[in-house]
């Protein structure tokens, strides 16, 4: 099943209600792909150009061009760690290859039992708590090689189920406002005024309020 | 200058376990930023406020935001409000913590500046490898949509905006602006050239758009509750205020401090216990980035420098995204400028052609260098690709590329070779010595 599920499918028309250009849905849409089938097919990219309107071409001409999206099948867990400038000066190349080693394959390579992927990744944003690394997108701070070792079992045992879902899964929380309480979204063409900029625009009892409080 | 005792503007509630809720936020200030300005204030007066308040943009270009706002051509409508929450510059860490422990501050700040521009809709662009950030604000935006403090008739006003929440896939050229509007219609990421149109000109589907970051809209609930004068009355020079800077690499105790911005000096920040504590192991500093991988390194002598926006220009650099990157004695400069050029290398989107070709060769010579296979000519090769994508090697850098992307690879070339020349000398001598050596040993014996 490589096209988006019917649920999917809802959640799709979902996402493209809160953009004013359905082309703004690609990204997400690419990942609920992503969420369902661990990784983006050309089913599923086909799909997404015919909900939001664009051809297949379009959709892989986005699609190619972001990291996160994966054209082929990775490991349930994907464990990009980090080996930019504050990681590497506290061992990110070490903990990299300790990594490699461990699991046997080198980066960008997917365990035979289809477990683990590990990439070698730039600044994920946690630099003072280097060395770092993301399973899945979710963040380990200051890892030892013993405990990259643990987490490797941990993750094997599925002990970590409840943290770390599998591959593709980001948010597990959406915006979940029905329409009927959204301000609608804005089309490029719409040029009226909205309505506060003139009405509000005496509103100010001082013209130029003072600070302190 | 010294550790100096302000209020924590941004930061307040990072403490606290459930910083993240509506109901802590709401029971330590939140929310009333933005009914004081439905209630109070006109959209021109917010904005007026954030002028007064001299608050400089925080993503890395420092300029002033309410300026920025100015910029949208009056009486064209619709005009959109983008959230740059994509940061991925190496070093910087601060905007994933504001969205991942004070979500509804961040969008009181969205709201707040959506109020003042006039802009129909607002998006929040959080970076893709966040994923807690997209969680904690996916639920802060339920909650607030909830509350009646987002959509139709916000607090019973005729103020209504959507703040729609849109996820990243894996760029770093999409912390540009102009990329992350591509992005955000659905495209890659390559930046658009400019001028002639700026974003808030002609931006998201060519309507007139603000895009600001995620700590400079975090500081406007404090600047509408407390007002500008108290702001500015923190903060020296051009840059008022309070600011967040991450440091880390060699130091005792890395971290993210908020800090009076334009009087803490980089040997507070990177000495002082309250911060960085020192180098590690009591060693020398050897150089730090004082503003993201894109910044050219500082040394020693630039330790007494305030943290202020003009002085840092004025001595060569730039405090960027408030990135601080210490490096000890130990360091291999070679090794570490490698690293550095090899980022951008990696994300150079293709656009242009001195970036896409010029960093990739930039890496492959910085590479064999450390590898041991380093010619005599490579220094001069280094500079002359370097000249290539930024004429002149200067600062603030000239480019012959649509955005800064590809002269900030030259940056860390142009710092390293500037005080280390010795250790790539080092290199390649040792390189063409041990060639010669080769060649001389399997000469064929001369008696034949």
């Amino acid at each position: 099943m490589s096209r988006l599920t019917a649920d999917n499918i809802v959640r799709a028309q979902d996402i493209i209600a809160w953009f004013p250009v359905p082309k703004s849905a690609l990204i997400p849409l690419l990942h609920l792909s992503q969420e369902q089938n661990g990784y983006v097919t050309d089913e599923a990219m086909a799909h997404i150009a015919e909900l939001i309107g664009i051809t297949s071409a379009e959709v892989l001409g986005t699609c190619s061009f972001y990291e996160m999206f994966k054209r082929e099948p990775v490991g349930r867990y994907v464990v990009n760690v980090c080996t930019n400038i504050s990681c590497q000066l506290m061992g990110g190349e070490e903990l990299l290859h300790h990594a490699e080693k461990t699991l046997g394959i080198r980066s960008g390579g997917t365990t035979p039992d289809g477990l683990f992927t590990v990439e070698d990744v730039e600044c994920i944003a946690a630099c003072t708590e280097a060395p770092c690394l993301q399973v899945n997108y979710r963040y380990r701070h200051r890892i030892t090689h013993d405990e990259f070792d643990q987490l490797v079992d941990d993750l094997r045992n599925g002990r970590l189920d409840a943290d770390i879902p599998p591959h593709g899964t980001l948010a597990r929380v959406r915006q979940s406002t029905p329409p009927t309480r959204r301000a609608g979204a804005v089309s490029p063409t719409d040029d009226r005024e909205p309505n506060w900029v003139a009405t509000n625009a005496g509103s100010t009892s001082a013209s130029a309020p003072e600070g302190g409080s | 200058m010294a550790v100096t005792d302000v209020p924590k503007v941004i930061t307040s509630r990072f403490e606290l376990d459930d910083s993240y809720t509506l109901a802590r936020y709401q029971a330590t200030g939140g929310y009333q930023a933005l009914r004081k300005a439905l209630d109070t204030m006109s959209p021109d007066a917010v904005t007026d406020e954030v002028k007064a308040a001299s608050l400089l943009g925080r993503g890395g270009a420092g300029f002033p935001a309410g300026v920025k706002w100015g910029f949208c051509p009056p009486g064209v409508w619709p005009r959109y409000l983008v959230v740059n929450g994509d940061e991925s510059e190496p070093g910087t860490y601060k905007d994933r913590l504001l969205m991942e422990l004070d979500p509804h501050q961040l969008i009181e700040g969205v709201l707040l500046a959506s109020y003042a521009v006039g802009c129909g809709q607002a998006f929040l662009y959080v970076r893709g490898e966040m994923a807690l950030a997209q969680e904690r604000i996916a639920t802060a935006l339920n909650e607030a949509y909830d509350a009646g403090y987002i959509g139709k008739n916000i607090l019973g006003s005729n103020f209504s905006v959507d703040v729609v929440l849109a996820w990243g896939a894996g760029a770093y050229i999409v912390g540009e602006e102009t990329a992350l509007i591509e992005s955000l219609e659905g495209n890659r990421g390559m930046p658009r050239l400019k001028p002639p149109f700026f974003p808030a000109a002609k931006g998201l589907y060519l309507q007139p758009t603000i895009v600001n970051n995620v700590e400079t809209l975090s500081n406007l609930p404090w600047i509408i509750a407390n007002g500008a004068d108290a702001f500015t009355a923190m903060g020296a020079e051009t840059s008022k205020g309070t600011r967040m800077f991450a440091v880390s690499g060699h130091v005792k105790t890395p971290g993210v401090f908020e800090v009076e911005y334009g009087v803490t000096t980089f040997r507070d920040l990177i000495y002082a216990p309250e911060y960085g504590g020192g180098i590690l192991g009591d060693r020398q500093l050897k150089a730090f980035i004082p503003g993201g991988a894109s910044a050219p390194w500082f040394f020693e002598e630039h330790l007494d420098l305030p943290l202020e926006k003009g002085t840092v220009d004025r001595a060569g650099s730039m405090l960027g995204s408030g990135a601080i990157i210490v490096m000890d004695e130990t360091t291999d400069a070679v090794k570490a400028c490698l690293r550095v050029v090899r980022f951008f290398a990696r994300e150079s989107c293709g656009k242009c052609t001195p970036c896409r070709e010029g960093t990739n060769w930039l890496e492959k010579i910085l590479q064999r260098i450390l590898d041991g296979y380093g010619r005599s000519t490579d220094l001069d090769l280094l500079m002359d690709v370097s000249d290539n994508i930024s004429p002149g090697i200067a600062w603030p850098p000239k480019q012959t590329t649509i955005c800064p992307l590809g002269p900030s690879a030259v940056s860390p070339i142009a710092s390293a070779m500037l005080r280390f020349r010795d250790e790539f000398e080092a290199l390649i001598d040792n390189a063409v010595q041990s060639r010669v050596a080769v060649t001389v040993s399997t000469k064929p014996e001369a008696n034949g």
